[in-house]
């Protein structure tokens, strides 16, 4: 229990997306034009992560693994296929937003229209594969820990976006150097935001 | 789209190939200009080597799946166009992940996840629909080099920078001679770190804009 939430800590502050990793930045930068909208796309990506990277897990533990297929019959006890998997994983996602879309939209219509616009997005989202592709290198042994590893980098994520957004309200007023406005400083602003993030290093609970 | 209808046999290095060969290059910039293609760029470029890989892989994929999306654009269903994009990408990035891993193991070792995220990089996906979906084949190949070579520029600056001033190396190599540390030069580690990276493209884009007026943002 002690280390599912010391994982969940270190995947928001640590181990952050954005500030440690740089995954998903085209929708960071591009999407973060006003707080509603990054809220939108913060849970969206939390939610398709919650879904794809317990599924892609148990896809690689069970199907794609060196040995993995060991439970459908003892011939295929030294089958490797994990070359296989960036296609299958992007497969699995591509196939899940498709689903979750349609799911949402029939059953709950308010959340579509607050999700709708973003969902399609999600599917070349590199911190979606970029999840799935840390559990598989990081060896992840239960799915409990996969869960609270996605979910702890969605909500990393999510934060990310939001506090940009803010900023990038406020910034607005400003008179910012012309070479700098726009891209320009977002970046630098998301540098400064992963230092700030960087003293979280070395928490330990 | 009307001259190439004009002109059914140009050349292969017309001036208008050119062009999609050298635009990317500056005033296009898949990274500073058109904000494609970040996701997995700053994360390899500590040091130059991993740096130039990465740059080069991402530039045989981009350049291929460019021409095999724009050989079967008629054929593909709208629809369906995305994943028919992802799936031949990803084929690709196996491919690709493949070699480096059979001829290049540390370096493979050390890009660890981000060959993977090739897959969804936008500038490969952006591409891929803006210019593969409409133009003929070998346009798309020469495109997508340029696109790849413009991604790899920033990549390897930033690199180079990084690894210089960050380790005092190039390509593995030292360059700062001892006799700086020993008279009291320090390499600056927060250049190792990754908030460095993201300063250094903004600095980097800042002195483009300053050079290029019109890339300025208008708002």
């Amino acid at each position: 229990m002690d280390n599912l939430f010391n994982l969940f800590v270190r995947s928001i502050f640590i181990d952050n997306m954005i500030f440690a990793y740089f995954l998903g930045m085209c929708s960071y930068l591009a999407v973060s034009k006003t707080v509603k909208t990054s809220v939108g796309l913060g849970i969206a990506v939390t939610f398709v992560l919650l879904i794809t990277a317990p599924l892609n897990w148990l896809v690689d533990f069970y199907v794609l693994k060196p040995g993995a297929l060991k439970w459908l019959s003892a011939d295929l006890a030294d089958l490797d296929l994990s070359y296989l998997s960036f296609l299958i994983f992007i497969a699995v996602i591509a196939a899940m937003v498709q689903l979750v879309e349609m799911f949402v939209e029939k059953f709950s219509p308010p959340l579509y229209n607050a999700l709708g616009i973003f969902l399609p997005l999600i599917a070349v989202n590199c911190a979606i594969l970029g999840v799935a592709l840390f559990v598989q290198e990081r060896d992840y042994q239960t799915i409990s820990e996969v869960t609270v590893y996605a979910v702890g980098s969605g909500v990393g994520w999510f934060l990310a976006i939001t506090a940009i957004a803010a900023i990038k309200e406020k910034i607005s007023y400003s008179a910012i150097p012309p070479g700098l406005r726009g891209l320009g400083i977002s970046f630098i602003i998301t540098g400064l935001m992963a230092i700030a993030f960087m003293s979280f290093m070395g928490i330990k609970i | 789209m009307n001259d190439t209808i004009k002109k059914e046999r140009e050349s292969l290095f017309s001036a208008k190939n050119i062009k999609l060969l050298n635009n990317p290059l500056n005033f296009e910039n898949p990274v500073t200009v058109q904000v494609l293609g970040i996701c997995s760029a700053l994360a390899v470029t500590v040091q130059l080597k991993p740096a130039i890989v990465m740059a080069l892989s991402v530039t045989i994929v981009t350049a291929f799946s460019n021409l095999i999306i724009s050989a079967l654009r008629d054929t593909i269903p709208s629809r369906i166009r995305i994943i028919v994009q992802l799936v031949v990408v990803a084929a690709l990035v196996i491919i690709v992940d493949q070699l480096l891993k059979a001829y290049v193991y540390d370096v493979s070792k050390k890009l660890s996840v981000f060959v993977g995220l090739i897959i969804t990089n936008c500038i490969l996906m952006g591409r891929l629909e803006a210019f593969a979906m409409g133009n003929k084949p070998w346009p798309s190949f020469i495109d997508g080099i340029g696109n790849g070579l413009g991604y790899g520029i920033i990549l390897v600056t930033v690199a180079f920078i990084r690894e210089l001033f960050g380790s005092g190396k190039l390509y593995g190599f030292q360059i700062i001679p001892q006799a700086a540390f020993d008279a009291g030069y320090v390499n600056n580690g927060m250049m190792i770190l990754p908030p460095m990276a993201l300063v250094i493209i903004g600095v980097i884009i800042w002195l483009q804009r300053s050079k290029n007026r019109e890339l300025i943002d208008k708002s």
